[in-house]
This record gives structure tokens, sequence and C-alpha cells, in this order.
């Protein structure tokens, strides 16, 4: 099995664009669950760049580990060994204190099942991220109240998520990843709950107002509906990025 | 993030209502049977409490509460009277005697006999006629309560037949009594402490009560006395004490020596405490363990959060905001039903006394209960492992 790397001159898809500097760099990354007999490798050295302004896609059968990267890229799951740079910040040098506080103010999460605060309204829900930043509840839901403009929901802001359909609750997610203008976007499933047309919808939405020159995205997903979205694909296999392309295409190469 | 906490904590109401319930039972039942426990204790000593001015009661050694009267000779309240300290000190008659009601039943009442000199030992608080009145003939005065309930007369029809199912016209000044086959005139009706029993309580002179009473060699109860300015009611304890070989205590020490008779050989503080200890365990049980489970369903939002950039301290401080506000609320209504208790109960015979220290200890109570559900909620959050959100 092959892993990609930056360093592997044979498979150019595996770089991003040069001119763009690096919003995510993983060398050698491992991470184990359990231990002794129970211990199961989820990821077995991954190599990974993702540049500013991309859209990578982790795909992959289950439990090949795009979970597990996602988690340690995005601060919430110490990895065992390598090196894991995130916008030239290493988590393993961090304290937990200092790296909460940079995965508040610098990534923004969509996650599969939305994870929206029930008894919030759809404002309120993405107002969250500035309010963890210490942004008082009136500002922090005005300006949410915006970004729910942009994604299409600005006359939906007062519904609470029960109200709203599926796609609507991703929108609320997107809007409440986006609210605090992170350098990062990981996204776990985001249309996998959704159906075909309204995931395109999602996807269209993510690929017009979350993707920026200096912002990076990381989705993980098992629907290829959606890979034509993505500026890099990383199939990745048994803990291990196995390929990374640029076409969907070359996926069944 | 208040808001957010709190908004977490409304928004699923019937979690919200479980635990304010909860809370609210425990917060109830421990500041109602406390202050019924409070009440009940009170009136062992009200007629101590009633009888304001002297500060020592001396009494035979073997007396050990207000009730358990041993009899002393007369000539010791001379002897009282000669220790030096002793501002002045007078005879008290406290007895149960039978008073014959007019439809031919007997009633047990407290007879309570005051120095004729001075009618010091009185009651409180007069409603109707003066304390001075006992000096007329075959005088009495009765307590409100007794004489609208037990003491209470039969209407009768022209004919001085009762009526039946007449309501009971409470006695009036100028009724007479019959009591010990002795005729009593009442002449005043008073306000006093409940006493424990609930027996009517009559007031007379020393020498009229010593005639009610049945004939008994002793009939001197208490001796009241005051110490002489500048000497303290404990000094004076100790000199009555030293020169009489009676026993003398001051009205605080004997209230206290009443209490603790009935606490030491009577179920009362076991039966109350059971039932406080059952409304502390219980609500324990409802609003810990609904707390607890309010928690768990948040587990994912609450690992959201963390994942979002909320440390784990935020997210505790979350937790302390939510089990404060429930506790808040829980205490309130808790202590407000209880308060309500004596009102709704009208002029009946509860007896309940709400004390700050009663407030207090519901208030440690309730606190404990959410410093309980709190730390096991805590203890899931500071576990929480931020992936959790990842994990379908």
């Amino acid at each position: 099995m092959t892993t990609a790397t930056m360093d592997t001159p044979r498979k150019p898809d595996a770089l991003p664009d040069s001119r763009a500097p690096l919003a995510v760099s993983c060398r050698g990354v491992t991470k184990a669950y359990g231990q002794g007999q129970s211990k199961v490798m989820a990821l077995r050295g991954v190599d990974l760049t993702i540049a500013c302004g991309e859209l990578m896609m982790l795909v992959g059968p289950s439990g090949c580990g795009k979970t597990t990267l996602i988690s340690v890229i995005a601060g919430i799951l110490d990895r065992d060994e390598g090196e894991c740079g995130v916008f030239g910040n290493d988590f393993a040098h961090m304290s937990q204190r200092a790296k909460t506080r940079w995965r508040g103010s610098n990534i923004g999460f969509v996650f599969q099942a939305f994870n929206l605060l029930p008894t919030l309204n759809a404002a309120e829900n993405a107002a969250v991220p500035l309010m963890i930043l210490g942004e008082g509840r009136h500002a922090a839901v005005k300006r949410a109240r915006e970004m729910l403009d942009r994604v299409g929901l600005g006359d939906r802001w007062k519904s609470l998520p029960s109200q709203l359909s599926g796609g609507q609750q991703q929108r609320v997610a997107i809007a409440r990843a986006l609210i605090h203008g992170p350098k990062l976007i990981v996204c776990d499933e985001p249309t996998s709950a959704l159906d075909h047309e309204t995931g395109h919808v999602i996807m269209r939405l993510m690929k017009t107002i979350a993707v920026a020159e200096d912002r990076a995205l990381v989705i993980v997903t098992h629907d290829a509906r959606i890979f034509g979205f993505a500026d890099r694909i990383a199939r990745m296999d048994d803990g291990r990025v196995e390929r990374i392309v640029r076409d969907p295409a070359d996926l069944q190469t | 993030m208040n808001f957010v906490a709190l908004r977490m904590l409304m928004g699923d109401r019937a979690k919200f209502l479980g635990i304010i319930m909860g809370l609210t039972f425990a917060s109830l039942l421990i500041t109602q049977q406390s202050s019924i426990f409070v009440g009940i204790m009170t009136r062992t000593f009200g007629f101590i409490t009633d009888t304001a001015l002297p500060e020592v009661w001396v009494m035979d050694p073997k007396v050990q509460f207000i009730d358990d009267v041993k009899p002393l000779r007369d000539t010791m309240l001379q002897r009282v009277r000669g220790v030096p300290g002793v501002e002045w000190a007078v005879p008290l008659y406290k007895g149960l005697i039978k008073a014959r009601l007019d439809n031919g039943n007997f009633q047990q009442c407290n007879v309570i006999g005051l120095d004729d000199a001075t009618l010091i030992g009185g009651p409180p608080e007069m409603v109707e006629g003066s304390i001075a009145d006992l000096r007329k003939a075959d005088g009495v005065i009765v307590d409100v309560v007794g004489a609208s309930t037990r003491l209470a007369k039969i209407p009768r029809d022209a004919d001085g037949k009762p009526i039946r199912g007449a309501k009971p016209e409470p006695l009036k000044i100028g009724d007479t009594l019959e009591l010990n086959d002795r005729r009593a005139v009442v002449v005043g009706i008073c306000r006093n402490s409940r006493t424990f029993q609930s027996q009517p309580v009559i007031y007379t002179t020393y020498s009229r009560a010593t005639v009610f009473a049945p004939k008994e060699r002793k009939l001197l109860s208490f001796v009241l006395a005051q110490p002489a300015g500048g000497l303290s009611g404990a000094d004076l304890v100790a000199r009555i004490e030293a020169q009489t070989g009676l026993m003398a205590q001051t009205r605080s020490e004997f209230s206290w020596t009443t209490i603790m008779y009935f606490i030491r050989y009577t179920g009362i503080p076991i039966n109350f405490g059971i039932a406080v200890t059952l409304g502390f365990l219980v609500g324990t049980a409802i609003a810990g363990q609904t707390f607890y489970n309010f928690t768990l369903d948040n587990l994912r939002h609450f690992g959201a959060l963390k994942a979002m950039g909320a440390g784990t301290l935020r997210l505790l401080g979350m937790i302390v905001q939510q089990a404060l506000v429930v506790g808040l609320i829980g205490y309130g209504l808790g202590v407000g039903l209880a308060a309500l208790v004596p009102v709704l109960s009208g002029g009946s015979e509860l007896a309940f006394r709400l004390l700050w220290q009663t407030l207090a200890l519901t208030g440690v109570a309730v606190t404990v209960i959410c410093v309980l559900a709190a730390m096991i909620s805590m203890v899931k959050v500071i576990r929480l492992e931020p992936a959790i959100v990842f994990k379908g």
C-alpha cells in the first residue's frame, strides 16, 4: 500500500497548489485506541497537506480513520506520534486551555447530526461560537442573523431546530461554523443526512461562502455525489492516506 | 454562555420541572417537618416563656421538665426568700384539675395558681378583662383556645335542654365552671402559648388554686425568684442551690431542660428526623437523577461546545449555574409552600414555628442536593472527549 505524501513525486495530485500557504501539514501521524490485545491502530502514519483556499475531501470505507484524522487536525483528539501543524501551530505543544482557545477562534465545525442546541433558535445557535469567544448575546445574535441571511435563512432566524428541515438545519450549522471567521472548517459527513438535491445545495453554499483564500475546508464524506465539489480528494484505507486525486474519476482507477 | 446554560436547562420542560419538583419536595418536607418539630418543642416550654418576669425557677431536685411537678413544702418559699441576692420570690401552683362541664363531662385543665399579692406568673396577653380581676370572688382566667373549644358551652333552649347540633359557645366573662366540685367564675379571657398537651389553661390565685386542688400535704409547685440588682441569674441559681438544697434554674436553662427531656425520652425527634432525612434522600434521588439524566441527554451538546472552544471550566460553570437556578427555585417554592401550611390550616392545633435556622438548614440541604447532582454531572463533562461529536 502506498502512502501519499508531499514528497511523493509520482503523485502530483498529492501536492496542493504550491503558491498557496499551507493550512494543514501532517506527517507520519499515528493514533491508536485501546491497549494491549484490544489495541486498534486508527492512523498508521498519515501524511497530508492542505493549502489555504482548498476544499479537501477525505473519503474511504468505514473505520479507515477519516474521522480520527479530522479530530486530530481539529485538535479535539491527541495524536500518538508524528507531526501535525495547523496554520503553523502544533497542538501537541499547546496546553489544553490554549488549544481550546485556539480551536474556538480558528476552527469551524459542521457535524453530521448538525448538533444544534434544540432549545436555541436558529440565530442563537449560529451565535454560539461568538458567545464562546466572549461576545455579548445581543451583538452575537445580530451578527448571526446577518450570517443566516447569507445562507438563505434570514427569515427563519427565530425558528427552533425542530421547526427546520434537515437542509435548513445544516445551513444553520454552516452559519455557525463561519460566523467567527475561522481559518479552517472541518465537516463530518455534512450531506449524509440530506437528500441528493439538498446535499448539492449545501455543497454549493459551502463552495460559495465557505471557501476563501485564507481558509481551508476538510470534509469527511461517503457521499460520492458530492466528490465533484472537492479541489482534491484523499482516499483513506486502513489508517493511511492511500491516494490523493484532483478528479473524482481517478478514484476508480 | 449563561444564557445558553439557562436555555438548555429550561428548554427541556419535563426534566426542568422534574428537577424543580424534586427539590421543592425536599425543601418543603425538610422545612415543614423541622418547623413542626420546633413548634412542638416550643410548646413543651411555652409556659416558661409566658412566665417572663422571674429570672429563676426553683423546684424539687428531681423535677425533669416543666410538667413534671414534684410539690415542695410551703416553707421552702421562705427559705428561698432568705437567700441573699433574692430581690423577691413568689409561689406558683401548677397542676391538673378536672373541670366539670355543663353537659356533665369532665375536662382535664392545667390550673396555674399565681401569688395572691403580686399575681406574678400571669398570662402574657389578656383578650378580655384584666389579671387584677382574679381578686374577685372565685375568679379564674381561661385561655381563649380552651374557652372556645374544650370548655365551650353547649347552647340550651328555653327549657334548659341542650340544642342538638348547635355550635358550642365560647366561655365568656361571667360564666361559671366547676373545678373539683368548687365554683369558679370566669373573670377574664387570655391568650397564651399552646402547651404540649393542649389542655385548657386556667389562671387563678395561689390560695384559690390550692382550694381547687385535691388535698395533698405539699402543694407548692415552683418558687419564682428574681435576682437583686447586679446579680446574675446564674449566680442566684448557685446561691439558692447551695443554701436550700433545692434545684434552681434560670428561665433559659429550664426551657432547655424541658426540651432535652422530650428529646431524650420521647420518640419525637426520631420520628421527625426520619421524615426530614426521607425528604433529603428522596429529594436527592429525584433531583440528582433527573439532573444527571439532563446532563447525559445534553452530553453531545456539551461535547459540541467543547469542540467549538468552550473550556472545561466554562462548561462546569454552566452546570453550576444550572444547579444554582434549580436549587434557588426549588428552595423558594418549597419554603414558600411550607410557610403556607400554617396559613392554610387556619386556627387548627398545628404546632408550626418557622425559624431562620430552619430556613438556613433547608438551604444547606438543598445546596448539598444540588452540589451532589452537579458533581455527578461534572465528572461526566470533565471526562468528556470533544471528539464525541464526530461519533455517529
